[in-house]
């Protein structure tokens, strides 16, 4: 919006950028801040422009004509780590779903910001849940190599910036094996590969025109992660999984590996701490639901936090629709032995700094201004957002299914039929 | 890949890995209903037709309920399930039924007391749409057993011949306050076969779980999932009818001429005698329904078919008990209403297919408020292990729009409707005194994400204790493994 509107000013001859500035301030009678801070009664926020310029207790100087917003619960912008939200619009409809290419000549060089389409339903149905920034990930196809994944802001703009080629996604485990031909070792073998195709392009394919395992396109693609220099996806759920990804990672300590899925993470947990590397878990895996998940339990989140690994909370097994569950997930940890605190670390500030979101998920003085009004406690089942504020700007509360909502909610066809009420 | 992996997953999964998912899941995730809701049991409502002739019951229950002492309950914050809250009440199990609910209850000799203060007392939760056991943990190819694939029309199959009692997923569901269950056929099918209600106790066999002299019921589909699994035939083209929503609707109708028939012929045996008809699997079945015997649970979710099928259900002289999935319930409630079904729902699930697109987070409190009958479901072995988080989530966002339903009304929703829907209503489903003591003690407002099913009891039995994890069920499948159980 902001956007939108500095390009028609700056149409008429009128670059007064500064003179749009909206000033909110947000009182909540609990202010979580996810810093140092910690939770603040009867707290403030406010935010000049995009940023977060104070946050404070009830004698924090408010400046005047500012919007107010008040609220039961204040706190960052949720972060959806893993998600597919704005690749699909119906999951079973083919021709609305970017999310994997099966017949695609490409792998890790498939770039999922292409696909991304800011107007996806389920972006708005994500949003008024207090989900501010979306991680997206592409799957995968016909390659344990899913493509680049990235983040955008849940404004729903046409324009919403992304922050491509954020991660390479990649699957190990079950999946991965069958993907890369049948084994564990096929994929392991593959993954090794891969990494040295692409860290020697594009040398090796100036003389040979071609990699042991990728092609010149997907070998481009993989050498940032290769190198170092991007950060590596990977799901996996077995224990012995995550030991072998993490023996890659004592092998290649260059590499920046989040591991994704981890219903076995606690097993390995002083190990994850250890390497610091960081995983994404779905904390309702508490079910052998296949041969890699026996050990799942409900207690993950707690086991790994007990521990002192890092983690973030996602609805791993439906992140296109139902993002937005990572709340209710966060609760469900938290009835299972993980503190309020941490469970709202893993939905705010352990995904910023999984991700490099340097400035999100915390509410502090110059941090980007994706902040949420909550109608109370926001792990609750029975909470909602009553504002979203993303980038210093309030959003719109409406989704497709508001409106579904609405036309249906007092219908009344005595004088014309459904489809004539729009409210 | 397990039941709610597959139903979930159909949104989640791409490309060739999300259409397998779907013909095994879509398939799986359908639905079931009621006709004789309040009738005595297989005894009471067997077909004159076939009394004579054949058992209609030949794998009956073997389940009895479990020894326990009186348990009284005290101090507790008290839904009884059929619209009442008290406060600061008691109530009393003994002999494996509800004995006295109210404020002053003494305590019989050798009672146990449990102090329940800040704790909520609920009937258990009944769901009525599950695939737990033919769609068990681990979700390997060999334990694929909920959707018989084979035909569009398989109404001879029967859900409890696919149970696999083993599976962990039975665990997991009494530990979120599940005390009966329906485990039913998959929606790839018309007509899916017959769905099981059992009782969430561990057995070694299917019969030990079998809630005793429940109904029948019989799974049926509407919309996507048929024409997909059939019409476009596993990847051939043509691959058969159906092929479109006018070929579910012909398939539908021509079973039920022949089932006609079939009653027919049985009747005219029953009034003439000579030698009875030659039995038909399928059309035993579907013959059940239009008697009135078995319960027609029906996987639903756009408002249209729903109508349709209301219609047709009138033209064959049946009735559909509940609508499944019914995502599109809340467009056309007041015809729900007005039928006299029920609609066993999600609280928020949506977008996964196109029958689902216009799914809304307040259809279960938009039915509710239109008089029908509404149930909160699962169709998932995750989503069945707090559903009554999803009833909170259908609660609260109802009442942000106006529709405010007392806490203790919408917990009709998780035991006394679908317990209507199953038949069982009379036995079990809420807290009236000579029901099952089928009970739930909830460590806190159970509208709460941070409450949990501290004691389940099942028939007066303790069948689940939170605090004594050594005391828990723990399936077969999972002895020896690194898991053993949620909590290990």
């Amino acid at each position: 919006m902001i956007r939108t509107l500095l390009t028609s000013v700056a149409a008429l001859g009128l670059a007064t950028a500064p003179a749009l500035a909206e000033t909110l301030v947000i009182r909540g009678e609990t202010v979580w801040t996810g810093t140092a801070q910690g939770v603040i009664e009867n707290g403030i926020v406010v935010i000049e422009d995009d940023r977060i310029v104070a946050v404070g207790g009830s004698g924090t100087e408010v400046p005047d004509g500012a919007t107010e917003i008040n609220a039961a619960w204040v706190t960052p912008g949720l972060i959806a780590a893993f998600s597919q939200t704005g690749l699909v619009e119906v999951g079973a409809e083919d021709s609305t779903n970017d999310t994997a290419a099966a017949m695609s000549v490409f792998s890790a060089a498939l770039n999922a910001a292409d696909g991304f389409n800011p107007d996806a339903t389920a972006i708005d149905v994500t949003r008024i849940e207090g989900f501010t920034r979306l991680v997206v990930a592409p799957g995968t196809g016909n390659s344990l190599f899913a493509g680049q994944g990235f983040v955008a802001d849940a404004s729903g703009d046409l324009d919403t910036e992304l922050d491509e080629k954020a991660f390479t996604f990649i699957r190990l485990g079950e999946a991965g094996a069958g993907l890369a031909g049948g084994s564990r070792q096929a994929a392991m073998m593959l993954l090794r590969a891969a990494l040295d195709d692409a860290r020697s392009y594009p040398a090796r394919y100036i003389t040979q025109n071609d990699g042991a395992v990728l092609n010149r396109v997907d070998a481009q693609a993989l050498a940032p992660a290769a190198r170092g220099q991007q950060l590596i996806l990977v799901q996996a759920s077995r224990a012995s999984d995550l030991n072998a990804i993490m023996d890659l990672a004592e092998d290649e300590p260059s590499l920046k590996i989040v591991i994704v899925g981890a219903d076995e993470a606690w097993r390995v947990a002083p190990r994850l701490a250890e390497t610091g590397i960081p995983v994404i878990i779905d904390a309702f895996s508490n079910l052998p639901a296949s041969f890699e998940k026996l050990a799942a339990t409900s207690e993950n989140a707690a086991r790994l936090a007990d521990a002192g690994a890092t983690f973030a909370i996602a609805n791993v097994s439906d992140g296109s629709h139902q993002a937005r569950l990572a709340t209710q997930l966060a609760g469900n940890a938290v009835a299972n032995g993980l503190s309020f605190d941490d469970a709202m670390v893993a939905l705010t500030s352990a995904p910023a700094d999984i991700f490099g979101l340097t400035g999100f998920g915390r509410l502090a003085p110059g941090a980007h201004a994706d902040v949420v009004a909550w109608d109370g406690d926001p792990l609750e089942i029975v909470s909602s957002p009553v504002a979203v504020i993303i980038d210093g700007e309030q959003q719109s509360m409406e989704s497709r299914q508001t409106r579904l909502r609405d036309r249906y909610l007092n219908l009344d066809e005595s004088e014309r039929p459904h489809a004539y009420t729009r409210p | 890949m397990e039941m709610s992996a597959l139903c979930r997953d159909l949104s989640a999964d791409t490309g060739r890995q999300k259409m397998r998912t779907l013909f095994g899941v879509a398939a799986a995730c359908a639905a079931v209903l009621m006709l004789a809701a309040c009738g005595g049991g297989d005894d009471a409502k067997k077909t004159a037709s076939a009394d004579n002739a054949f058992d209609r019951n030949p794998y009956p229950s073997t389940y009895a309920p479990f020894p326990n002492a009186p348990v009284l309950i005290t101090n507790a914050t008290i839904l009884d399930g059929e619209g009442n809250l008290i406060e600061g009440g008691s109530l009393l199990l003994q002999d494996g039924k509800i004995v006295a609910l109210g404020a002053d209850i003494e305590a019989p000799d050798g009672a146990e007391t449990i102090d329940a203060t800040g704790r909520w007392v609920t009937p258990g939760i009944i769901d009525n749409h599950s695939h737990l056991g033919v769609y068990p943990s681990p979700g390997v190819t060999a334990h694929g057993d909920g959707n018989e694939v084979s035909g569009p029309v398989t109404a001879e199959v029967w859900s409890e011949h696919g149970v696999w009692p083993q599976d962990p997923g039975f665990t997991r569901a009494i530990a979120g306050g599940i005390t009966s269950l329906q485990v039913l056929p998959g929606s790839a099918n018309l007509f899916g076969g017959r769905g099981v209600i059992l009782k969430n106790v561990p057995s070694r066999t299917v019969q030990g779980m079998k809630f005793p002299d429940a109904p029948y019921t019989l799974k049926m589909a509407c919309g996507e999932n048929p024409k997909r699994v059939y019409g476009y035939g596993n990847g051939g083209f043509p691959g058969g009818a159906p092929y479109s929503r006018m070929g579910n609707v012909a398939g539908y109708r021509q079973a039920w001429i022949r089932a006609a028939e079939y009653k027919s012929k049985w009747e005219k045996f029953e009034s003439e005698g000579g030698e009875p008809p030659a039995r038909d699997l399928e059309l035993d079945t579907l013959a059940g329904v239009l008697s009135g015997d078995i319960l027609v649970h029906m996987h639903c979710y756009r408002a249209d078919e729903m109508a349709q099928i209301m219609d047709m259900s009138k033209d064959f002289g049946y009735k559909v008990t509940a609508f499944h999935h019914a995502v599109e319930s809340y467009k056309i409630a007041d015809k729900l209403a007005e039928y006299g079904a029920c609609s066993s729902m999600w609280a928020d699930w949506w977008g996964f297919k196109m029958e689902a697109y216009d799914g809304i987070r307040e259809n279960i409190p938009m039915v509710h408020k239109a008089g029908a009958c509404a149930i909160v479901h699962s169709d998932s072995d995750v989503g069945i292990q707090r559903l009554n988080q999803e009833a909170a989530k259908a609660w609260s966002d109802g009442k942000k729009v106006g529709i405010d339903i007392p806490k203790e009304v919408a917990w009709t929703w998780l035991s006394l409707n679908p317990a209507k829907s199953l038949g069982i209503d009379d036995r079990t489903g809420s807290l009236k005194p000579g029901k099952m003591a089928d009970v739930v003690i909830w460590s806190g407002d159970p509208f709460s994400v941070y409450s949990t099913a501290d004691q389940v009891f099942i028939d007066g039995a303790l069948m689940f204790d939170r605090d004594h994890p050594e005391t828990n069920p723990v399936m077969d499948f999972e002895i020896g493994q690194p898991g053993e159980g949620d909590r290990k």
